[in-house]
């Protein structure tokens, strides 16, 4: 594979991402039909990546703590906390800014609590999320009185279904975080510093990074990833519904990062990959809603097509492309 | 002494309790699964109003959807003396102990709402909503509105293998496929929330020719349907012009899009369990009338003729 730029182009993320999205184009024609309407883009595709974006966004933050050896499963619940958060204080008639600036400022709080659990009091990344993955939807739940706050106020209903230069608004925060982010840890040392602590942290902070405060940005920008995602949904329906918002979406995002290719292990990661690991989910998902299945089937096909595309990123499909190439060289 | 003196105070309180049959100063306990629903939070909110409105002192315990919760909710009820027992029983199973106790103390227990697999004889009636018959109020709804034009459905179902998605599938379809002119062209689970409710009408449009020939959609409860409507504005489409709806439930948000012309009708599932249930237990406590095992409670269409802002508003307080 060295000195192979090829290899990096063609990677199985991409064959898998357009693998689905032809076997979609085969179960339904119209899939890659986008027209113009309304002032935006409208069609199949578009609603691969509109759909896609919470759980890209959740998969940015996902991506770093995994790259720590760590995980986040409160983030479909900080998703439920932050949209109850921002529905409630626009309802009682605050303004959108002051409404998202909290529930971001909420977001924040639950990612850094993580943390704290995590780098200073040494508790296991999967039990020290649990703990607000199970306490904040009954947060949420509090927050909401447990019914669905609804809302009409246009300027949050815009982040949810507006849209910028024809794309959906979604798509257009994702990406911008996406550029942010993958900059902000290629562009400066924390990229390296992340990848050091996941592989092995006494090794990093003897070298000395201080992994403590590390671990806590990690999870902070996890927890706010999850807080934008969370109100990106609730302004989608018009609604923070405490009881099914992010509802499981922290699986979706671990998923679509290691579908990625980053490893649970930590150490080497991808954000962009990461993303597009988010995209081969939506694309499944979107596909499944448009082929016209039964939905009884709906988890056995997405459970296929996974095996499917982990099989081609196994190390096993690896090593027979690689026997397969040399055949074929001895051949000639 | 002066533990003897309370504990005189309290057995003579309980003796005045227990004597007292009449529906006023009744006793009775009321153990809920939890609030996981707007609509179980209306139905909390409404069984506590019957009961003040009848003068029942009704004890309330919120299992947080836990079964342990609740029997230890209706030992509790038991071991105060209480004179009924009402019982949403979060699962079908596991009932036949703690209401055999009830029943050796002779507390008559209504269950509400859901069943159990159980001897009958362990409670006195169920109040209960029959799911397919929703489900045949809505196709029935439909069949009425198209008359004889050719109408293609689209579906939005529940929770796969839930039993309200199961039964409420088999009501509307039974109904609908007799008449050849009406078609189910499309169904796809929403899992009874907006959010997917939304995406999978998204997804049916696309796939219908930008919803061009969608004639009518189905959705099992109406947060589904709120979400499909937004779907169905997003694409630029009319939803209760260029496409009828028709859901099931009975939520406050579905009057309001009622009443703003962007939905058609929807199926009531009451929230008033207790109702009935009072009534029954009523007449058994006065004079020992056994009611009917199995009560079924109405099944209400609602349209834009029956008032919808009311309707909206007389809801909107109940914590849906």
């Amino acid at each position: 594979m060295k000195g192979f730029p090829l290899s990096r182009l063609v990677n199985p993320q991409l064959i898998a991402l357009i693998g689905v999205l032809a076997l979609n184009w085969l179960l339904f024609p119209g899939f890659f039909r986008v027209t113009w309407q309304d002032g935006r883009l409208f069609g199949s595709v578009i609603d691969v990546l509109n759909r896609g974006a919470p759980v890209a966004i959740l998969a940015i933050g996902m991506t770093a703590v995994i790259a720590t050896k760590g995980v986040d499963l409160s983030v479909g619940a900080v998703m439920a906390v932050s949209g109850a958060v921002a529905a409630t204080l626009v309802v009682s008639g605050y303004p959108m800014p002051v409404a998202v600036a909290a529930a971001l400022a909420v977001g924040l709080l639950c990612g850094i609590w993580n943390g704290i659990l995590v780098a200073l009091l040494d508790i296991q990344p999967i039990i020290a999320t649990l703990v607000l993955m199970v306490a904040g939807r009954g947060i949420a739940q509090l927050i909401t009185e447990g019914s669905i706050v609804t809302f009409n106020d246009p300027a949050l209903v815009f982040i949810g279904t507006g849209s910028l230069l024809g794309m959906p608004m979604p798509v257009v925060i994702a990406a911008a975080l996406l550029v942010l982010v993958t900059l902000g840890v290629r562009r400066t040392a924390i990229g390296l510093f992340i990848e050091a602590v996941g592989v092995n942290r006494s090794a990093a902070t003897l070298a000395g990074i201080k992994s403590r405060v590390l671990l806590m940005m990690v999870y902070a920008l996890s927890g706010l990833c999850a807080a934008i995602a969370g109100i990106i949904v609730a302004a989608d329906i018009r609604g923070a519904d405490a009881n099914n918002s992010g509802l499981w979406l922290e699986l979706d995002a671990i998923l679509a990062v290691v579908i990625g290719g980053t490893s649970l292990l930590g150490g080497r990661f991808s954000i962009p990959m990461s993303v597009l690991g988010a995209l081969i989910i939506q694309a499944m998902n979107t596909g499944i809603l448009v082929s016209g299945f039964p939905p009884e089937f709906n988890l056995v096909v997405k459970a296929g097509m996974i095996i499917a595309i982990l099989l081609i990123q196994s190390p096993l499909a690896a090593a027979l492309a690689a026997r397969l190439g040399r055949r074929r060289r001895a051949e000639k | 002494m002066k533990l003897l003196t309370k504990l005189a105070v309290a057995a003579g309180l309980a003796t005045a309790l227990s004597t007292s049959t009449m529906a006023a100063g009744l006793v009775v306990g009321f153990s809920q699964i939890g609030s996981e629903s707007g609509w179980r939070a209306a139905e909390t909110s409404v069984t506590k109003q019957e009961a003040e409105k009848r003068g029942i002192d009704l004890k309330f315990a919120d299992a947080q959807q836990k079964q342990e919760n609740q029997i230890k909710a209706i030992r509790g009820f038991i071991a105060q003396g209480v004179q009924a027992i009402l019982v949403a029983p979060v699962v079908a199973t596991g009932w036949d102990d703690v209401l055999g106790e009830a029943k050796e103390a002779s507390i008559p227990v209504v269950l509400l709402d859901r069943g159990i697999d159980g001897p009958e004889d362990l409670y006195l009636t169920s109040v209960a909503s029959d799911q397919v018959h929703e489900g045949a109020v809505a196709g029935k709804w439909l069949i009425d509105t198209v008359g004889d034009k050719p109408c293609n459905i689209v579906e939005l179902e529940g929770t796969v293998g839930s039993s309200p998605a199961i039964n409420r599938k088999k009501g509307f379809d039974d109904a609908v496929a007799a008449v050849p002119t009406l078609k189910i062209i499309r169904s796809q689970t929403g899992d009874f929330t907006r959010a997917k409710g939304k995406e999978v009408m998204e997804g049916f449009i696309k796939a219908e020719n930008g919803g061009a020939n969608i004639c009518a959609v189905y959705a099992h409860n109406d947060d589904m349907m709120v979400g499909a409507i937004q779907a169905m504005k997003d694409a630029g489409l009319k939803p209760g012009k260029d496409i009828l709806t028709v859901s099931i439930d009975a939520v406050p948000d579905i009057f309001a899009a009622i009443a703003a012309g962007e939905a058609n009708a929807t199926v009531e599932l009451t929230p008033n369990m207790a109702g009935p249930a009072f009534d029954a237990l009523d007449a058994y406590l006065k004079d020992g009338t056994v009611p009917q095992k199995f009560i079924i409670t109405e099944s209400k269409l609602f349209t834009a003729a029956d008032d919808p802002q009311g309707e909206y508003d007389r809801r909107k307080g109940l914590g849906y």
